[in-house]
């Protein structure tokens, strides 16, 4: 078939280009529209400091985070210790940074782990309904059924008390909401026109998931994972402050505020301070999961769509 | 005489209302239809909310299987398709959605939107699937450059033309047209009836077009099939539905109908039809207007009764058609 | 509006719209004048500012929405510069409104028998049990097959012209000099739109309330409206008696909307298309807002806006044409 005349792009580079250029014209407008939003910016820093200091923490660390000076234990925030010490003589802040990773670690194995079982099981059960989405759903309601900490801790307490332990008992937790999640989109996105009417000119299931359902799911999964991130520090530090996840001397920010907890009227540094830490990083997460929910609703964009085009072109 | 493309016989489907498992009630949505589309022509589909049309389309596209009766394209039995003639009838169809804001996938770029078909069937992919589509855009009025760009930009006006491009992919025989203007203002609908006409000329296809807006029916259709609570109470060509109704439903709906002359005040105030719809779970014994119908005598209540063709291809299904 | 009994007068209304993305100019200095007694009919296409207006009149424009200039006389009294308090005076007794979507707009947490008689507890100071009586008798007004039953159903139990019908009650209760009437047969089955737009002309004859009917369908307009206002991009472009913007036309864009109309004997011939599509009120044309869609623009259509001329008695036309 002839292009016509002076059409503007001829080669298959070309036309990738063309391609990428309103996805990526998408992708611009979220991070502008996230830009707008003051507390979206600040979650953002939170996150990225976290992360920083999850990667780099080891290198910065002043001190080394498991050498034990008993004769320096117990000092308050000075300028050789920021953050004081704890019981053991080790400085706090050293232990912190190399703490952060654990908590990100944490985060990370249990989205994997329990996305795809859950996108997979609500898959199923959206698209296909009938006894499929019955038994489903209602394997899925026995977990929801326990509230979570507490199916983590007799989780955890089965299989031995250890970091490691605890992120496969919060993944366990974890899963069903994902599965409920999904299996919401996926039902929503199948009764749509735009499915019907790939399905009347010949559409298969699988063709159906792949190209529609999946792609008009991933906004909310992204959503929910972020703010999810927040929930699964405080599970984990939870779990860990209670002696069922990460155990001495393992840095891990639950553990250490655990640790320090009966010098609390003494020595609070050796609690605050990590407890702080958690704070902010679930805050960071939260506001960042809210500005990214906020950046993908298609009003919005809409309305900010328009003075976006007018500052790249002044 | 033009060969029927689409034919379908006693044509019922009942919804099941399931509580626990167990049916209690059916919804009677569409009931022993005989409808005929010939080749070439335009048939339009009238009725009120609940009547069954929708129902209908999806069931002869396949979308829904029917609870009894058949369906003929071409001369053969769809239920009784294997899977590639199934793949080839869903070539050889399309249909596109009253609303022309959900139809299409808000996360795909047009040209996979339209070149879905295309994909779908294998006829091409990648760079010469986009020429394709290119050539389907300059067919319904839109411009090249918009090949790559999201459905969100655009109007509503131009998302149903991008729909009936995707309709026109692959090369279909036969589209339905379910509800396509009714979302559409008065002087975007024009474009796209003028457009619809021209593509059903240039090449050659049938079309189905449902409504309840009687006046694009009448201005589009060759033959109409009026429909109420499942049932085809009256078809025939444009000139006997509308200017001859037979049937007291079709007449009702007819002087219901705001005409655009300020002077025929009067005159519709003649067969104003009381009450409502009844519901299609339990729908009226007999025949199934009587309710409603100004002219109901007491065998309405207890006989339903049967299409017949009262002259020259003009179907009524009514007791006293052609004697009110 | 030169007659004495103006109910309504709507003088060079402005409404504007402070958006992220501009200034959306919804309203261009609309005027018009509703006669007491009389069905006046606004219409026009999606987006022309009919429902703007509604809102503008009775004072329920939100933020970022806001009246800028121009004033709304009923019976000399001007509504745009009254209180807050004033104005809920005004709403539900002397200025009604019903909606499209009777849906949403009945409460359904509540029976209708207690929101039709809300109004009379509300304006009138009825009590209770008088207050439902009047509801019953008025639901039966209506229509409403066993009001007295009906009256203690929840609105989702009722079907969409019995909802429309339990609207049209409560917007009577309290016998409002005007009724703004929004689209409100927009959703409804042809059957069932003849039979509301039958109730609504009866109960105009009987009560003697003036109505504003706002919608985009002429053909309802034929058929209820005394006169009309025709609405695009926010101005009136043509006012006159129903007969004469029906049979005689002089706007470019009325004429050329009433031939894209499909007509009994429009059949297999081609409707009339108007070029281009209905502007963004952002930036909207200059002048003439029609002026980039008109066959017959010419220099002047595009930096002056037409004043509303008198082209014959009670006929006027914005239109540098005349």
């Amino acid at each position: 078939m002839r292009l016509p005349e002076g059409f503007p792009f001829t080669s298959r580079y070309r036309i990738l280009k063309r391609r990428l250029h309103p996805i990526t014209k998408e992708f611009g407008l979220t991070l502008y529209v996230l830009r707008k939003s003051t507390l979206a910016v600040i979650g953002a820093l939170l996150v990225g400091m976290f992360l920083f200091l999850a990667i780099f923490g080891s290198r910065v660390a002043p001190y080394d985070p498991y050498e034990v000076k008993i004769k320096e234990r117990f000092i308050p925030p000075s300028k050789a210790h920021w953050f004081g010490t704890d019981k053991m003589g080790r400085d706090v802040l050293s232990r912190m940074l190399f703490g952060a990773r654990y908590s990100i670690r944490a985060g990370l194995i249990v989205l994997v782990i329990a996305v795809p079982i859950g996108v997979l099981l609500g898959g199923i059960a959206g698209l296909f309904g009938g006894w499929r989405d019955e038994v489903i759903m209602r394997f899925t309601d026995v977990f929801l059924a326990f509230p979570s900490l507490i199916l983590a801790m007799s989780f955890s307490a089965a299989l031995g008390p250890s970091l490691f332990n605890a992120m496969i008992a919060l993944s366990i937790v974890w899963w069903p909401m994902y599965t409920r999640l999904i299996r919401g989109q996926a039902l929503s996105v199948r009764e749509t026109d735009y499915v019907e009417a790939a399905r009347s000119r010949g559409a298969g299931n699988w063709y159906l998931v792949r190209r529609h359902i999946l792609p008009n799911c991933l906004s909310p999964i992204l959503v929910t994972l972020t703010l999810d991130m927040g929930w699964i520090i405080t599970a984990t530090a939870a779990l860990s402050f209670l002696g069922f996840g990460a155990q001495p001397p393992l840095p891990e920010w639950g553990r250490m505020v655990s640790d320090g907890r009966i010098y609390l009227m003494q020595a609070w540094w050796v609690s605050v301070f990590p407890g702080l830490g958690i704070a902010m990083t679930v805050l960071g997460f939260n506001l960042l999961g809210d500005g990214i929910r906020d950046a993908l609703d298609p009003k919005l964009r809409r309305i900010t769509e328009v003075k976006w085009k007018q500052r790249t072109f002044s | 005489m033009s060969t029927n493309l689409i034919e379908c016989k006693a044509l019922t489907k009942h919804f099941l209302i399931k509580s626990f498992f167990r049916e209690i009630g059916k919804v009677h949505a569409v009931e022993q239809v005989d409808l005929a589309i010939p080749e070439g022509q335009t048939v339009g589909l009238v009725g009120e909310s609940g009547c069954g049309k929708t129902t209908l389309a999806r069931t002869i596209l396949a979308l829904i299987s029917p609870t009894s009766g058949e369906i003929y394209f071409n001369g053969k039995d769809i239920s009784k398709f294997s899977k590639k003639e199934l793949k080839a009838f869903r070539k050889d169809t399309a249909i596109v959605f009253q609303d022309p804001y959900s139809s299409l996938d808000p996360r795909m770029l047009i040209a996979d939107v339209v070149g879905e078909p295309l994909s779908i069937h294998g006829i091409a992919h990648g760079e010469d699937r986009d020429d394709l589509v290119l050539n389907l855009l300059e067919k319904v009025g839109l411009k090249v450059e918009h090949l790559y760009r999201y459905p969100h930009e655009f109007s509503g006006g131009q998302r149903q033309r991008l729909a009936i491009a995707r309709a026109l992919a692959a090369d279909p025989v036969f589209i339905l047209l379910d509800e396509a203007t009714s979302a559409l203002d008065v002087s975007v609908q024009a474009k796209i009836l003028n457009m619809l006409n021209r593509l059903k000329k240039e090449l050659n296809l049938t079309y189905l077009f449902i409504s309840h807006n009687l006046d694009v029916i009448r201005h589009l259709s060759d033959i109409i099939g009026v429909m109420y609570l499942g049932k085809i109470v009256e078809q025939g060509s444009r000139e006997q539905v509308f200017d001859a109704p037979l049937h007291p439903y079709t007449q009702g709906l007819l002087s219901a109908s705001p005409s655009l002359d300020p002077d025929a005040r009067s005159r519709t105030r003649d067969v104003v039809l009381k009450g409502e719809v009844p519901s299609a779970i339990n729908p009226p014994p007999g025949c199934r207007f009587h309710t409603r119908c100004p002219s109901m005598r007491p065998i309405c209540a207890k006989k339903p009764p049967k299409l017949k063709d009262i002259e020259g291809g003009h179907l009524v299904s009514c007791h006293f058609a052609g004697c009110v | 509006m030169e007659t004495a009994n103006v109910l309504l007068a709507v003088e060079n209304l402005k409404t504007q719209f402070f958006t992220y993305g501009g200034v959306v100019e919804a309203l261009d200095e609309v005027s018009f004048g509703i006669i007491e007694g009389e069905v006046f009919g606004l219409v026009g296409e999606s987006g022309c500012g009919k429902s703007v207006t509604a809102s503008s009149i009775l004072g329920l424009v939100q933020k970022p929405g806001k009246v800028i200039s121009g004033r709304v006389l009923l019976d000399g009294d001007d509504l745009l510069q009254k209180t807050e308090k004033e104005m809920n005076a005004i709403r539900g007794s002397r200025i009604s409104i019903i909606f499209q979507d009777p849906t949403s707009s009945l409460n359904p947490l509540f029976k209708i028998g207690y929101q039709v008689a809300e109004p009379y507890i509300y304006h009138q100071g009825k009590a209770k049990k008088a207050a439902s009586n009047e509801a019953v008798s008025i639901l039966k007004q209506t229509g409403l097959p066993d009001p007295r039953d009906k009256a203690k159903n929840y609105p989702h139990e009722l079907s969409g012209g019995m909802r429309q019908r339990a609207m049209i009650a409560m917007a009577l209760t309290c016998e409002p000099d005007l009724l703004i009437a929004d689209e409100p047969t927009t959703n409804l089955d042809v059957t069932i739109e003849r039979q509301i737009l039958n109730l609504v002309k009866d109960l105009q004859e009987e009560f003697g309330t003036s109505v504003l009917w706002i919608t985009h369908d002429l053909g309802v307009i034929a058929q209820i409206c005394d006169r009309v206002a025709v609405m695009y991009a926010g101005s009136i472009v043509e006012q006159a008696d129903v007969r004469t913007v029906f049979r005689s036309p002089k706007h470019p864009y009325t004429q050329k909307l009433l031939r894209a109309i499909p007509a009994a004997d429009s059949a297999g011939e081609n409707l009339e298309e108007i070029p281009g599509s209905v502007p963004r009120l952002i930036n909207p044309p200059s002048g003439c807002r029609f002026h980039p869609r008109c066959d017959h623009a010419t220099s002047v259509c595009s930096e002056k806006k037409p004043i509303e001329l008198e082209v014959s008695p009670g006929h006027t036309v914005a239109c540098h044409l005349f």
